[in-house]
């Protein structure tokens, strides 16, 4: 690209001043013509109803006409003969046609001693194609390969200034080799790799890698980044086959498979003489088929269920174990006090719980021995309905007397 | 022009000829291709054959000269080459299905050879590429399924090569590798039929997970209530009468002054808490 770029450059250069075409407002022909036509399609136009005798058919042979353009005053009636006029010799109708000294006719200036400027322009068109094609710059991440004839390796540049012989004789591909490349597989779509339990999982991966020797890197594989791809493929498939699903799936034997892809990968590129560096593979998804990730999913509910499960057993020994503490803690507290007065303590227990409970309870004491006691249990049950007012059934009786 | 023309009509166009005599005498031999001279119709002489022990620079690559009309120059490739084996189904001896894709490398190193049996680069391809399927296709045959996950594998691919090696030689090239690229169960029912039991497989894991969690949890209450138990009875092993005692009174608060105004309570005078009330012993 490089020589493409500067032939252009040459190119224009050479052209500069000598258009064929003369400078657009100077038109195509002399100022008698008067018309201020610039391009070469209109200059046979513009002559036709000027002058007779020459002529007027512009397709007519040049040859033919020649002896009778140069001496009468007749415009230039087709292509050839415009080159012709304004060709790099210079025009030769200086004295006869209607281009008159200050006419809008290009001239080159005379050189001194009356000869062509034509010898120095091509010399310096010369030295600018032998500069530019010679000299190369490499920058600091890049190599050069050297080739005679576009064919024979003759040596690689390393970064800096070089000289090589000028285009065509040595050309020169400059490469990136330092610039780390990534290549990614398996990013569209599913990929599906059979693993060692014969499960599949889905599994994208990059590979970083970079030119290591330049010349192997251009001349010993017909295709490297293909063969990168193919070998990463086969690698990583070889890697996955021997790993169970759940170590890749969990990442446990993630690690391993990519340092197994890249030491294979590097053996099977040296082997083929690729002049490739894998610099690493790093696995970018690792997932269950989608078709069955519902499955993988219950999996973790499963997990969590369990963990709700325990938390949830932990809490009840919790309070159950608290329970028993606080029980047992007052107990021993109260039997401390027991034991160094056992009647009294027990008296006071006793009474202290009677007098509680009575003074919630009616109370109904059968004083004379020997008194059928009336028990009114209906009126009972009426009362205790009163104060809550609700036509909900009362609990049974039966509790009532229960504890005694 | 004319003049120059007129006077050197015959030197021009002889050197017009020469130009292109010697243009089409010379040929440019890039690093990558070596190229066999054919002198009518016979290979006579290879220009930068391959050899791995020629370092590039020196391998003849570059301008070379043949003569015109006479001789032609055929390109051969010299670079490692791709044989690319498109998804073949090959068949385990437990008869399981498996779809394989595989390539193999190979480079020409008789390029000769290689001209007068197979001609261009394309067709050796066409006739390395039924050899390649119908090897692999043997070689896996003789493997158990799950052997061609594992890295025996390693074996059958050595095998594989070499057959094919022996075969490619035949047209002037190596095969340098051969390996499978992907490995796949077959469309349609073999997958499915993974899914399914990878599916299977999940929901027996995420069964178990569950059952698991319910018996330590179940342990751990069954544990905490023994624990709970042996607090207790340290506790109260202590005085078993008092506790009794200690727990009556404890459950009369409990069950009777709850009720709140419920519970109807009737003594008579024989009643120990009355013996006080009715005037001592």
């Amino acid at each position: 690209m490089r020589i493409l770029d500067g032939f252009g450059r040459r190119a224009v250069l050479a052209m500069a001043g000598r258009n064929p075409w003369g400078r657009p407002s100077g038109g195509g022909g002399d100022s008698s013509s008067g018309a201020g036509d610039g391009s070469g399609d209109d200059a046979p136009k513009a002559d036709k109803p000027s002058r007779s005798g020459g002529p007027k058919n512009p397709w007519l042979p040049p040859g033919s006409g020649s002896s009778g353009t140069r001496g009468g005053p007749r415009r230039p009636t087709n292509i050839e003969d415009i080159f012709k006029n304004r060709g790099p010799e210079g025009p030769r109708r200086i004295g006869g046609g209607g281009g008159g000294p200050g006419g809008p006719n290009f001239r080159m200036p005379q050189r001194a001693g009356g000869k062509s400027w034509a010898p120095i322009i091509i010399g310096a068109v010369v030295a600018l194609w032998v500069v530019l094609t010679s000299i190369h710059f490499v920058q600091p991440r890049e190599q050069g390969l050297v080739t005679w004839f576009g064919s024979k390796y003759s040596h690689t540049m390393s970064p800096g200034t070089n000289f090589t012989l000028p285009w065509p004789i040595q050309s020169v591909d400059v490469q990136d080799v330092s610039e780390i490349r990534t290549e990614t597989i398996g990013n569209d779509g599913e990929n599906l790799i059979l693993t060692g339990d014969q499960n599949l999982v889905d599994l994208s991966y990059i590979v970083r890698w970079n030119v290591k020797d330049l010349v192997q890197y251009r001349f010993e594989l017909a295709d490297p980044q293909d063969t990168l791809r193919e070998v990463g493929e086969a690698a990583m498939r070889a890697a996955v086959a021997e790993t169970e699903l759940d170590r890749v799936l969990s990442g446990e034997g993630r690690e391993q498979v990519e340092s197994r892809v890249r030491t294979r990968m590097q053996e099977i590129l040296d082997a083929y003489g690729a002049g490739i560096a894998v610099q690493g593979v790093e696995i970018a998804r690792t997932e269950a088929p989608q078709q069955v990730i519902e499955a993988f999913n219950d999996v973790l509910a499963a997990r969590q269920d369990r963990e709700r499960n325990l938390n949830e057993a932990r809490r009840y020994e919790q309070q159950l174990l608290a329970a028993a503490q606080g029980a047992a803690a007052e107990f021993n507290e109260i039997y401390e006090q027991y034991r160094l007065a056992p009647e009294v303590t027990r008296r006071r227990l006793y009474y202290e719980t009677m007098e509680s409970v009575l003074a919630n309870t009616d109370k109904t004491i059968v004083e004379a021995e020997g008194v059928t006691p009336y028990l009114p249990l209906p009126e009972i049950r009426r009362r205790a309905q009163q104060p809550s007012a609700s036509p909900a059934p009362s609990p049974a009786p039966g509790t009532t007397n229960g504890g005694q | 022009m004319e003049n120059i023309w007129q006077t050197h009509k015959l030197t021009i166009i002889a050197l017009i000829v020469l130009a292109l005599a010697a243009i089409s005498s010379i040929v440019i031999v890039p690093e990558t291709q070596q190229a066999v001279v054919i002198r009518t119709g016979e290979p006579d002489r290879v220009i930068n054959r391959f050899d791995p022990n020629e370092p590039y620079g020196s391998t003849g690559a570059g301008l070379a000269f043949r003569i015109p009309l006479v001789e032609r120059v055929q390109m051969v490739d010299r670079r490692i080459q791709d044989l690319d084996m498109e998804g073949e189904t090959v068949l385990s001896n437990d008869q399981q299905r498996l779809e394989v894709n595989a390539y193999a490398r190979f480079r020409i190193y008789d390029p000769v050879l290689f001209v007068e049996r197979a001609g261009s680069e394309q067709l050796l391809r066409n006739q390395l590429e039924p050899i390649l399927t119908s090897v692999l296709r043997q070689e896996l045959g003789r493997r158990t399924f799950a052997s061609l996950l594992t890295p025996e594998r390693g074996t059958a691919m050595t095998n594989i090569r070499d057959a094919l090696d022996r075969q490619a030689r035949q047209y002037g090239a190596q095969v340098l590798d051969v390996r499978i690229k992907r490995a796949d169960l077959p469309q349609g029912t073999p997958l499915q039929a993974a899914f399914t039991r990878m599916e299977s497989d999940r929901q027996e894991e995420a069964e178990t997970i569950r059952a698991g969690g319910r018996r330590d949890a179940q342990i751990i209450r069954a544990e905490s209530e023994a624990d709970a138990a042996r607090i207790y009875a340290d506790a109260y092993g202590k005085d078993p009468e008092f506790y009794d005692f200690y727990r009556a009174m404890q459950s009369y608060r409990t069950t009777f002054q709850s009720g709140e105004g419920q519970s109807s309570i009737i003594m008579d005078n024989s009643n120990e808490y009355l013996r006080q009330f009715r005037g001592g012993r």
